[in-house]
């Protein structure tokens, strides 16, 4: 059982890397996809002993709305907007790379201050929680365009979400609620904007976004 | 009771949405405002009981948001009446740029109010820190639509920041309150659901070190949300674009209840003997917000990003109140009160000399004693109390966390808060008397009472409140203090 948790955790570190390499649209939803399937369905192995319904609805909610509904309405929305489908990052590729490394060890750092009381069994999870919250925060940052902000944002949503699912099952209604608000609510309510945005702007670049500054 | 001052907004918010009647739904949203008051009053009355399990309660601390909430809101309800009649439906054009814009439909308007009140009452009542959580993310998710009010792209950038910097924001509160969870592994079963209450009672239990973590995320998230700078950025740009109204809200009752949100955790570390290291953080975070607000105030051109700034330094003022305890405490939470109404007026009065001027800009708008006598009085008004002079309430509360920080032996800090307090006077005098003096060709007219009355009020409030704080009030700020171990 461990050994596919750690598969996944590596899958998962990886993809945060080539996130950030990445300069496609489209290939960054497929790898956010991956991602949230991949820790979607994490928690299954970490509660495998005391499987209940409710942990097996709050994992199939969540995969199902990170790993296919999001990913495909992003899709329509990149394929709807008439125009370049590059992610024009505020910081290149490579400097992005370099700073996701240094996130990653930052992570594992943290995870490794921040022991779990109780079961041990998870060393990296913390770590792998944290680094994805990270890489969705400096995607935000970093990359110019309405959408990939959203990306970013749902790289974030991928990261805490699994760290509750794992290990805030205490206060399930805390859970589920986070599913629901932070991943449908708001992602629903930016989907909307980024829309307004397009039509606004004719196209999805944040840097137009520029009016307001002192 | 408390269940009931919840749903009331956010019923009538969801009928707003389908009434067709401009008049009827104006006259829903002062009825709303008022019977949400009223109910206020009464829980200042008679205590109402914990509802939904201790879920929902309403102690001194909450009593005391609610009630600055409450007023605050009717007040914004009645101006906004006058408001929504100034604005129409028709095509607009735009005071700095010259495009035509049309406003968002004044159901919605109006119903992302009612929205926004039900919210911010839910998060006051909340003591379970998931529910409270839920109730913040409800309060940005109602209030973005209502900063995007005037249909144009610089109202658009400023709802996106807000939408994202604050979704942000409350990300990483919900990691922050996952951390607290793991915080409590330690009690099984005996703690019986995340509500401030059993937090604080089985203190001692907790895992420092994921409560001091979870302290951090939830400062930082709800942070984001209060306007502490470094994270301030959504709010000059939402306040310089929204409508008057809702910068009156946004800044005199969210702000609130995001403060409120980081208090009630920063009560649970101090039961758990983190109190320095919570206490350290928001005197840091205080200080910050008051130095970059003193940066950007002065050289200030734009007179409602001016008003924005001026509330992250207020609540930098608030935080390192609490943060340095003891008296400091009792004027920060009295502070809290005097900012919500002072800003309130502020803005409101803003709202006036934008329609007369039709320009932000600070060095375009002259000789408002001239044209808009009362709102240049009451401008002028704001600004002495804005700034902490006397005889007005600020001056007070500012002056009693001067006490109190050379009370507690930070002479270093009780300095710099000072000679910050210094630079955004001087930020602020450079701008408002020359708004005020003057000539103009602003034609002089008659200001219709809806636009007047109400920030008059709220300034009638901040000038008693410097002149002499209410028993009452004194005594449920005490209360409070002692129900977080601060005093």
């Amino acid at each position: 059982m461990n050994d596919w948790i750690d598969a996944a955790i590596a899958l998962v570190v990886l993809g945060n890397l080539s996130l950030l390499g990445t300069s496609r649209l489209v290939a960054c939803i497929r790898i956010l996809a991956l991602q949230g399937l991949l820790l979607g369905l994490l928690p299954l192995f970490f509660h495998a002993d005391d499987l209940t319904l409710r942990v097996v609805l709050q994992v199939t909610a969540s995969t199902i709305s990170k790993g296919i509904v999001f990913p495909w309405l992003l899709t329509r929305a990149v394929r709807g907007a008439d125009e370049r489908r590059e992610v024009a990052p505020v910081v290149g590729y490579t400097p992005s790379l370099l700073i996701g490394g240094a996130l990653l060890g930052l992570a594992l750092w943290l995870g490794g201050r921040l022991p779990l009381p109780g079961d041990a069994e998870s060393e990296f999870l913390v770590a792998v929680a944290l680094n994805t919250t990270m890489v969705g925060l400096f995607l935000i940052i970093a990359r110019r365009m309405a959408i990939t902000q959203v990306l970013g944002y749902l790289a974030m949503e991928n990261g805490i979400t699994t760290f509750g699912l794992v290990f805030a099952e205490r206060e399930p209604l805390l859970v589920e609620m986070g599913i629901f608000l932070d991943a449908f609510m708001a992602v629903f309510v930016m989907g909307l904007m980024v829309y307004n945005i397009n039509r606004e702007f004719r196209h999805l670049d944040t840097e137009r976004l520029s009016n307001l500054t002192d | 009771m408390i269940v009931a001052l919840v749903l009331l907004p956010l019923t009538a918010g969801a009928l707003a949405f389908f009434l067709r009647s401009d008049g009827l739904r104006r006259g829903l949203l002062v009825a709303t405002a008022l019977a949400h008051s009223g109910l206020t009053v009464a829980a200042w009355l008679r205590r109402p009981l914990a509802e939904l399990g201790g879920w929902l309660e309403l102690d001194d601390l909450e009593l005391l948001i609610l009630a600055v909430t409450s007023l605050l809101f009717l007040v914004a309800a009645v101006y906004a009446v006058g408001y929504l009649r100034r604005e129409g439906r028709d095509q607009r054009e735009d005071y700095t740029e010259g495009f035509l814009f049309v406003n968002a439909p004044e159901a919605t308007f109006t119903g992302c109010l009612l929205l926004f009140l039900g919210a911010m009452t839910l998060v006051i009542g909340a003591q379970h820190f998931g529910l409270m959580w839920v109730a913040v993310e409800g309060t940005t998710l109602a209030s973005a639509p209502l900063i995007h009010f005037h249909r144009h792209h610089r109202s658009l950038e400023a709802a996106w920041k807000y939408l994202v910097i604050c979704s942000v924001g409350i990300a990483i509160a919900l990691l922050g309150n996952f951390f607290l969870v793991v915080a409590t592994s330690a009690l099984d079963d005996q703690l019986g659901g995340l509500t401030v209450r059993a937090l604080a009672e089985h203190a001692g239990q907790l895992d420092p070190t994921w409560l001091r973590a979870a302290f951090l995320l939830l400062l930082v998230g709800y942070g984001t949300k209060m306007g502490l700078a470094p994270l301030h950025t959504w709010l000059p740009d939402a306040h310089s674009e929204a409508p008057s109204v809702v910068s009156a809200l946004l800044s005199g009752a969210l702000l609130n209840c995001a403060f409120l949100a980081i208090l009630r955790l920063h009560g649970v570390c101090v039961a758990a003997g983190q109190a320095a290291f919570s206490a350290n953080l928001l005197v840091g975070f205080g200080l910050v917000s008051m130095g970059f607000a003193a940066v950007f105030i002065v050289g200030q051109r734009d007179y409602k990003r001016m008003l924005a700034y001026s509330s992250v330094e207020h609540m930098g003022i608030a935080a390192l109140g609490v943060g340095l305890g003891g008296a400091a405490g009792f004027g920060a939470l009295l502070h809290v009160v005097n900012h919500s109404l002072t800003k309130g007026m502020l803005f409101l009065i803003a709202g006036n000399v934008l329609a007369a001027y039709r320009t932000r800009s600070s060095a375009e708008v002259t000789g408002l004693l001239r044209a808009l006598p009362a709102s240049g009085l009451l401008w002028l008004a704001g600004f002495l109390a804005v700034t902490g002079s006397p005889p007005f309430g600020p001056f007070l509360s500012e002056f009693t966390i001067l006490r109190g920080g050379l009370a507690a032996q930070r002479p270093v800090i009780a300095v710099v808060y000072l000679v910050l307090l210094l630079l955004v006077f001087v930020g602020m005098a450079m701008i408002v008397p020359g708004m005020a003096h003057g000539e103009t060709n602003v034609a002089r007219r008659r200001e219709p009472w809806l636009a007047v009355v109400p920030p008059a009020c709220l300034g009638i409030g901040v000038l008693i409140l410097g002149v002499y704080v209410p028993r009452p009030l004194a005594d449920a700020i005490t209360r409070a203090l002692g129900a977080l171990g601060l005093s």
